[in-house]
This record gives structure tokens, sequence and C-alpha cells, in this order.
């Protein structure tokens, strides 16, 4: 195929230009000339950071995770005797078939990359990389901890030497300032690592994305990353107050750590989303009391619609809990392990509720919201009440007159946008993949959230390549096809997550005069394109 | 342009067609009764929304576009907005159907009676109806029958029944609800009535558009319309109306239903019921109108024998394929859904573009009978013609008639010129029966039963009229222009097709493709031969060319005298109201100069 020879040719080049890059760092090193090298932590961390102990205890990043830091070494699928994907590893969810995810995961995120990458550790250590990279004019890609949606796959256009900046040795805590609520940090931290030290103090970030424990800081600003939380705690473009960027013309940073400025457009979101203006090197970020108390939660209900709408009055009345997930019934049967923590709560108390009061419910409609609140104990359980209140009138209760009432209900929200936009989207899924002969139906299922003028949805697609010649080559038909469904339906196209792949309708989505702004700022900011993952743009 | 999916090959005789099998015959061998009271289940489509179809007006009353129109109805005029609503609510109440089984089945039982004394056979392809399963099942599906009588959608109600598949919901013109009794037995067989026209009345339309909608959206049923909007009196294809298309279309352009199928189905009739009523009403006799008691009366057609009919469900075409790259549908997301939007230029020129070609695909689906081809020779010679000539001819032009790719349904077993007897004792009954002088007739009257000969003549000819017309376009053009110059002669062909735009099925904006399809043709039996530059006529196929010359004849002349006649009326001064009349009328008139 001729997309094979494609990546073939890509990996070759890769690994030739790897090969130069290693070489050119040995010699550095024979030479005694040490101005970038593969060392490590070297920087001097102030001597009371109360962080400096729990960074120690912590392993090395590197020595527990897979080598592209996508998960850890010891989660992996293994295939049973049956030939079923098994999962194994920290998470317990045994008996999950996935068909052959385990290829599809390796082969969507890229060839075997070794990553050889200059550590740096401090802000100033960066200043100079840059400097030095605008001199000789190599290409820098700034690497985090996870690689979405092609977001560091290396630009085959591209001629010059690539160097990957990876940030996870700057990783500490700078200082916390407790009466302004505020937290200064390294933004190489890994989120899952920010959340622990941070709780030794008695706060929280709030920032949970799903990939909390192998994204960054600095990944997070880079792409406007959104958190589980975000009903309470706010996405990436809420927390922060301050961000140091270092950019081929220089460091931008706000003068002050105040919380509002009117001066012109917010130079923060130049920066958030941005991806190829620069490294982003400490975050000021809004913190919060650890809160004193949790409760997981879950509410059933006989279908979609009517947890679509329930979830919708939830937003109109706008109490939405620290996180509220409704899934599908695809998602519902199939138990994806998004949210592990409040996904085991969830499940024992449903068996429960299940079996006692839900039986009116057809297990092949049902669909399920998953809730977590937080908070002081009182409010949390005054919160709950509100939203129990709510859930009650769409089907929590299965009595004969709340059914009725359902059965009405259906007809006034039919024609939400969101429905419609989740089930053509699925149903091109399915039609795309027959059409491509993938020869066992698709999974492909939906998880929503909710926002005050709308929703995000999540798409989750699988599907099993047996007998298919380029399988990745299917999976990327197949994705740019729900893409466009999404557009033509209404949908954004992106609510997260960086990357290369929604390059294509950038235009169409910002009109040509938004992408024409966003081009000036990139001119100016790096006109050698010195940041050249070539994403967004 | 739209679709290519809509056009097959090239060639159009390397188009397959379905083969027929006769509803009636079964008909004919068991109990009628036992057949109306039969088990009936058909296949529901997948995303049912089930309701009934009182809970059907509830729900087009609670919409949030209808509520949306009746706030803005009622701050235009000041009534209160419950007047409006109840306004709204009476609207709903004249339109809507109230589709029953018991009445389904009780016409099942009489009709299947009436169609057995009408007609020798009942023709429908099986494998459409497979389709149209199918289809019904996966999407929305909206039937498109084309509409020659009244009895097309009893048959199609008749056939769906027959086959065990979705009853669908019809939109009728109002006419029928004036009759007592009858326009509740069709309401209860699923008609829903619409008025003739509404176009300044914003609640009307709001109502009719959602109620339609509704349907569509929830999968109630079936939606069946015809495009032409009305029945053809001359047998030929109508221009299609958009209205409804593009009410049927919204939904899936605002991602509320995945996709529509829209199911093209010709009905062809060997003869058609109301056929003397059409000459004369063509002729300027009022349409007699719908009552119950006409009804009976014209129950004598039982007595006569209307032949065979064939019905040819064509292959379901989805909307999504055909709005690919033509429609961006991300434009109907900026604004609320229930707010009623004019629908932008590029979907209007997809709409009536699709309307057109939907069109075509009924006109190429209609089964042709021998009938069609003797009266076209029959006109041409308006002085008769001795029947071996006839018969000679009429072999001469079905293989043209084949050659241009012509659904012919050519009976086998009897000898051809069998056929053709049987054929001219026919004709005799139109020419003579007709135009028998009654005693006391004036020579004017004389003249207007002749004329309602030929013009039932004349309809018959027209059924096969979108076969020839591309060709015969062509054919007039390389008469007309004064050289053989490629674009000379396209030049000319594009006047005359702009001319008879409204007149026959022609694609708007595919003068370029329909002229390639006749030089296409034309060079396939023989008449012309294409070059680099220019457009030989073959000595061979002058009898060819003349012939189709003369199929356009008594249109070019029919336009030629109204022009004339128009431009008369300018100069006087008096304002006179016309009444447009058919041009066909027009076209009789130049036969007969003394009308």
């Amino acid at each position: 195929m001729a997309s094979d020879g494609h990546i073939c040719e890509r990996r070759r080049a890769a690994e030739r230009r790897l090969r130069v890059i290693s070489g050119h760092l040995h010699q550095r090193d024979q030479d005694g000339h040490v101005a970038v090298s593969a060392q490590e932590c070297k920087a001097e961390a102030p001597g009371d950071n109360p962080a400096k102990a729990a960074t120690a205890a912590m392993p090395k990043r590197q020595e527990i995770m897979k080598w592209n830091g996508w998960g850890y070494g010891d989660s992996r699928f293994l295939f049973n005797k049956k030939g079923q994907a098994e999962f194994t590893g920290k998470y317990r969810l045994s008996g999950l078939i996935i068909p052959s995810l385990k290829d599809w995961m390796e082969n969507t995120f890229g060839a075997n990359l070794q990553h050889k990458a200059p550590a740096t550790d401090c802000h100033n250590d960066v200043v100079k990389i840059v400097e030095l990279a605008c001199q000789h004019n190599v290409c820098l890609i700034p690497y985090g901890g996870t690689s979405v949606s092609s977001a560091l796959e290396c630009p085959p256009e591209e001629t010059r030497s690539i160097v990957s900046l990876d940030t996870s040795q700057m990783n500490r805590i700078l200082w916390i300032d407790e009466k302004n609520l505020t937290v200064h940090v390294e933004a190489g931290i890994i989120g899952q690592e920010l959340e622990s030290q941070l709780n030794e103090s008695g706060y929280c970030t709030g920032h949970e994305p799903d990939s909390m424990e192998f994204s960054s800081l600095g990944g997070w600003v880079a792409t406007r990353a959104s958190g589980m939380k975000k009903n309470i705690y706010g996405n990436i473009e809420d927390l922060v107050v301050h961000i140091k960027m270092v950019t081929p013309r220089g460091v931008i940073e706000k003068s002050c750590q105040g919380p509002r400025m009117s001066t012109g457009p917010d130079i923060h979101h130049f920066i958030m989303g941005s991806e190829t203006l620069g490294v982003v090197t400490e975050v000021t970020m809004k913190i919060r009391p650890v809160p004193e108390y949790q409760k997981y939660g879950s509410i059933v209900f006989p279908n979609f619609q009517q947890g679509v709408a329930c979830l919708r009055e939830v937003a109109k009345q706008r109490c939405a809990p620290a996180s509220i997930r409704l899934m599908d019934n695809e998602q519902f049967q199939f138990l994806k392990p998004q949210v592990s923590s409040i996904f085991t709560s969830f499940l024992d108390g449903l068996k429960k509720f299940y079996i006692t009061k839900f039986k009116g419910f057809d297990p092949h409609h049902l669909c399920v919201a998953t809730l977590l609140f937080e908070g002081d104990r009182e409010k949390v359980l005054q919160h709950e009440k509100q939203v129990y209140d709510i859930a009650a009138k769409f089907g929590l209760a299965a009595g004969e007159d709340n059914g009725q009432r359902g059965y009405m209900l259906t007809f006034v929200i039919a024609y939400l946008r969101v429905l419609d936009l989740c089930r053509n989207v699925k149903e091109r899924i399915v039609r795309e993949c027959k059409e491509r002969g993938v020869q066992f139906p698709p999974l492909s299922t939906c998880v929503t959230q909710t926002y005050d003028a709308g929703a995000c949805v999540y798409f989750y697609f699988a599907f099993n390549y047996r007998g298919l010649g380029d399988p990745i080559h299917v999976y990327e038909q197949v994705e740019h096809a729900a893409r466009e469904e999404i557009l033509a339906n209404g949908g954004s196209l992106s609510h997260h997550h960086g990357g290369k792949l929604r390059k294509e309708w950038m235009k169409e989505a910002v009109s040509s005069v938004g992408l024409g702004m966003i081009k000036s700022v990139k001119e100016y900011v790096d006109p050698h394109n010195i940041f050249g993952n070539r994403n967004l743009l | 342009m739209a679709s290519k999916s809509l056009y097959s090959p090239r060639d159009p005789v390397l188009k397959k067609r379905d083969d027929f099998e006769d509803i009636l015959e079964e008909r004919r061998n068991s109990s009628d009764l036992r057949y109306a009271l039969r088990c009936y289940t058909p296949a529901l489509y997948k995303g049912l929304v089930p309701c009934k179809a009182s809970m059907l007006k509830n729900i087009v009353l609670q919409s949030d576009s209808l509520q949306y129109v009746i706030s803005q109805v009622s701050a235009e005029c000041g009534e209160s907005q419950e007047a409006v609503q109840e306004e709204a609510s009476l609207l709903l109440e004249e339109m809507a159907h109230r589709l029953q089984l018991g009445t389904i089945r009780f016409f099942a039982f009489t009709l299947s009676k009436a169609f057995k004394v009408l007609f020798r056979s009942v023709c429908v392809n099986e494998e459409g109806i497979q389709r149209l399963q199918q289809a019904i099942q996966e999407h929305p599906v909206v039937l498109l029958p084309s509409h020659r009588s009244y009895m097309d959608f009893l048959m199609m109600s008749y056939i769906l029944y027959t086959y065990d598949l979705a009853l669908p919901v019809i939109a009728a013109g109002m006419d029928f609800m004036s009759m007592k009794f009858v326009g509740e037995m069709l309401r209860m067989s699923g008609a829903f009535f619409i008025r003739r026209s509404f176009g300044g009345d914003k609640l009307y339309w709001a109502v009719f558009s959602e109620y339609v909608k509704t349907m569509l959206r929830n999968g109630y049923a079936p939606i069946e319309f015809f495009l032409e909007g009305t029945r053809s009196r001359t047998g030929k294809s109508l221009t299609p109306k958009t209205g409804l298309l593009n009410i049927v279309m919204e939904p899936f352009f605002k991602g509320e239903v995945f996709d529509v199928n829209l199911v093209p189905v010709s009905i062809s009739y060997e003869r058609i019921l109301e056929e003397a009523l059409y000459a004369r009403e063509l002729l300027g006799v009022p349409k007699p109108k719908e009552s119950t008691s006409g009804l009976l009366k014209a129950r004598r057609i039982l007595s006569e024998d209307y032949g065979s009919m064939h019905v040819y469900f064509g292959q379901p075409v989805s909307v999504r394929s055909l709005a690919q790259g033509h429609i961006n549908r991300s434009q109907y997301n900026l604004v609320p859904r229930h707010i009623p939007q004019k629908p932008a230029a590029d979907t209007q020129s997809f709409v009536n573009d699709t309307a057109y070609r939907l069109v075509r695909l009924q006109e190429e689906s209609m089964v042709l009978k021998p009938w069609v081809l003797v009266a076209m020779l029959l006109l041409q010679n308006p002085d008769g013609m001795d029947l071996s000539t006839l018969t000679e001819q009429a072999d001469w032009l079905r293989r043209l008639a084949l050659t241009f790719g012509a659904f012919l349904d050519w009976p086998g077993k009897l000898s051809f010129s069998r056929k053709i007897f049987m054929f001219f004792f026919f004709c005799l009954f139109i020419y003579v029966l007709l135009s028998k002088p009654k005693t006391g007739l004036s020579t004017n009257e004389m003249a207007f039963n002749q004329a309602v000969s030929v013009l039932s003549c004349a309809s018959y000819r027209n059924q096969i009229l979108h076969l020839f017309v591309r060709p015969a376009l062509l054919a007039v053009a390389l008469q007309t222009a004064n050289s053989n110059r490629r674009d000379e002669v396209y030049n000319c062909f594009n006047f005359l097709w702009n001319v008879f735009s409204n007149e026959f099925i022609l694609c708007p904006g595919a003068a370029v493709q329909d002229f390639e399809e006749a030089c296409f043709l034309l060079g396939k039996c023989g008449a012309i031969q294409e070059l680099q530059q220019d457009i030989v006529t073959c000595q061979s196929g002058q009898t060819t060319l003349a012939f189709l010359c003369s199929v356009l004849d008594p249109f070019l002349q029919g336009y030629q005298n109204k022009t004339t006649m128009f431009n008369l009326i300018k100069h006087i001064p008096i304002n006179i109201n016309i009444r447009e009349t058919d041009l066909e009328t027009e076209v009789v008139s130049s036969f007969f100069p003394e009308l």
C-alpha cells in the first residue's frame, strides 16, 4: 500500500535524524563542551522547598512509564486463549473485551521513536536552548507527557534537525501563596504529581483531565486542556493566573499576578491552545483547599434522551456537581475505564440499585450518569439532594406515574441538537466502517458533559481490523468522516486536545480572517518556525 | 451537477430494469375478504417514535417552531396568543389525517373488487418492493409517484398493503375534502389535506411544514406526495414543485435525521380513467367538482376495460449522498433550529435540481405500450395511413425507441400486426365514437369533438416524448443552424432548450449535458457523426432526423401561435384577463384554425 511505504519512509527518516542527534551529543561530551546534554536534574532547588522530598520519593517517571509516556509500563493488553484482548496492570478491569485495541494504540501513536532529549530543568536553561535553536536553525518540539491527535508527530516535510525538548524534569512546585490561593509551578510537572504534592499542603488545583497521570501542566496550557471537575474548578483557562513562556522572540509574561486585567486582548489567550509558539516554563495557578468531603453517585435513566434532558436541567439550574458525565448504553455495557475511581463505586451501587429499583428499565436502552460531589459535608448533602430531585423527574424512579411522565418528556426534548449529533455521528461511523470493509460492527459510543450554553460530547470508537489490508488508513478515514459529521451537525472542531488532525478544517471553523490572525501572531513570535510541529496552522 | 448517482450508465440501453409481477392474479384466485382481513405487520423504521395520530397533533402544536411562529403572528396582528393557538389547532384539525387500519381493510376489499374489473393486470416490480422494504427500516422514506390519475394514490396504498409495507401518509389537495364521506374515508386511509395556495399565510405554512416534518422525524409513516403537484392532463410530466420536497429534506439539512430516502415511483396506465375528461378540460371545459355523487355517477367506468397498469418502484435515492459536496450543513447550526429560515440560494437550487432529476427518473421507468408509438405515428399523419405502412413504421419506431433506451412493454405472443389491428379499433373508438356527429350539432361542436379525440391521442403520444425530446431538440437545431460547427449547433440547441424549459423536463442548468446526451444518442442510431469541430448529418439518418423534427413540430407551432397572440394583445388597450391554459390547447388551435 502506498501509505505503508509512506510510513516506513517517515520512520527511516526519523531514525536517521536520531542517529545524527545522538552523534552530536556524544561528540559534545568528549569535547567537554557542556551546552546541553542528556544529564540528570542539575539545577539547584531552593533549599526550603517542601516539594523536594516528595519528588525524590516518587520513582522517576520514565522508569515506570511506557517508553512513550502513554501509560504505565505494566499496564497493557494481553490476548487470552480466546484471542480477545485483556487488560492488565494497575487498573482493575479484567475480562474487558476490546478487540484489537493493542495494535490500534501502538499503531496510532506512531513509530517506535526513542526520544533522546536534552533534559532541562529551569527557565533559564530553556531560554538558552531556544536561543541556540534559533542560532542554528533547529526545529524544537517540546514534549510534556503525552501525544494525542498526532500532536508530536514530526512533520514529514521538515528538513532541519528536530530536537525533542522533554520538560519532565522541570517538575518542582516553586512556591505556594496561601493568602491568594495560588501556586507557582514549573510547567513540566505531571498532573498527578502536582496534585499529590499540593495535597500534602492541604490544597488541590481541581484540574483533573483523564490523562492527568501522564500529561503535564505545560501541555495543558499549550493545548487548552479541560478537566473532569471543570464544573466547579473551571477549565485550564479559568485556572491560570500567570504564564511564563519562552518564544524565539523572547520571554512573554504578564507583569503581575492579578486575577484580571483589562489591557487589550488577554495575552494568555494567545498562549493557551497555541501549540506552536514556544515553551511554557512556569505557571501560576489557582488552588483550593482539599475538599472536606467527597461523594460519588450515579443516576440511571431509561434512555439516553432522558439523560440528556436531565443534564440540561441541571445546567439550567446551575447546580452541576464537580463532575457529571452521562454514558450512553453501549458505553455502559462496555464499561470503559475512563474515570476509574468514580467507576468502581458506581458499579457497586448500580448492582444493588438495578436489581431492586430499576427493573423496569430496558437494559438495552438504559444509560447512566456518574456524579462526583465535593465540598464540605453539609453542602455536599444539600447539593446531592438538589441534583437527585431533578434526576427524579427524568427517570430515576420507575413507577407507573413517572414512566408516563418520562414518556411525555421524550417528545418535548426529542429534537435537542446534542441527541441528533450523537446519533448521526455514531451512525456515520458505523456506515463508514461498513463501507470500508470492516467485518465486525465497530464500537462507537459517547459520553457527554454539560455547559451552560451547550454540551461537550466525547466519542469513543474502535473496530476489529481483521481482514483489512491497511487498518490505520481505514481508521484515519473513518475518523475524518466522523469529524466532518460533527461539524455538519453543529459541533465544534475540538473541545480540548491539540494536534494536527484538525488542521484541515481550521479555516472553516474560525473563518479565514480568524486563521489569518493566528498566523500573523505565529509569524511575529516565531518567524523561522523554530517550534515547528506544525500543529494548528 | 448534483449526484452522478442519479444517472446510471451513459448508454440508456444498458440500464437494468426489474421484472414485473401481476398482483391481481392472486386476487383473482383467492378470497378478497380473507385478504382484507389478513394479519398486517409491516416492518417499521428502526428509529420509530411510536405515537398515535391524535398524539401527533399535540406534538405539532407543542413544537418549538410552531410556538415560535404563533407568538410571532400574535405580535404582528395583535391577537392573543391563545386565539392564534386555537387557529393553528383548527388548521391542523382540517389538515391532519386519521390513519386507521379498519378503513384500509375496507379499501383493500372494495378496491380489490374494483381493480379486478377495471384492469387486466397490475404489474409491480418486486425487487423494487424489496428495496423499499429495506429503505423503510433504515431511514425515513418519501414516496414520489408520478401523477396521471386519481387512481394513483389509491393504488399506491393498495400495493403497499398487499406487500405488507408501512402505509404512507399522503399529501392530497383540498378538493377531496369537500366530498362528503369519501373525503373522510380518504382521511382515515392516510390522506392529509393541504390548500392549493397559501403563499402568504405564515401560520398555515408553519402548521403544515411542522406536521410533515414531525411525521418524517418520528418515522411515523412513509410520506407520499406528488412532485408534479397535480395530475398531468397531457400525459407529459409537469415541471416539479419544490415546496414539499424542501420540507422533507430540511430535517436532514438540520441534522435531525441521519438521512432521508426518496423513492421515485413510476405509475403507467395503458388507458387512463379520466382520459376523455382531460381532453375536455384542456379545451376549456371546467373540471367537474369532486363530489360523492359525481363519483357514483362515474361508476359506469367500471364497465370499461382499462388494460393493464405498471407500477415501478425506483431505486431509493439518499438525500445525504445527493447533498454531499453541495450543501454546507453547518450553516444550519448558526440559528436555533426552530426558527423558520428561508432556504439559502444553494439549498434552493439543490432542491430544484433534485426535483427535476427525480421527475426524470420517474419518466425513465414509465412503461410504454405499443399504442403510444402508434398514436405518435397517427398524429404525424392526420389524414390516415394504411395498415401495412403503419405496421412497418411502428416497427421502425420501436427499434429507434429501444436504441434511445425506451422501457417498452411489447407483447411477444400476439403477432404485431394483430396488435396493431386491435389498436386500430381502439383508435376507431376514439376517432369515430367520440367525434360521432350527433344530430343537431353545429360545425363548431363537431370540431370540438374532433379536437377531443385528437387530444386524447396526443396524450398517448406525450407519454413517449421524454425519450425523444433531447434528440429532437438537436435535430431541429441541426436543421436551423447555419453551419455544422459544433458551437453553432449548440447555440441553436440552447435557444430551443431554453424555450422549452417549462414544457419538458429539462434539468435547470444541464443544457450542456443534454446536448451531449442528444449527440450521443443520435450518433448511436447513425443519424449524425461527431467530428472534432463539426456535427455532420448522415445520409442514412435523414428519416430519423425528419421524424424527430416532426415530433417537436406541434410544440413549435403552439409556441409561435401563443407569441403572436400575446403580441396582438399587447396592442389592445383594454385589460383582458387571459386565463393561462395549457399550451397544448394552442397546439390544437394550430391544428384546427377554425376553432
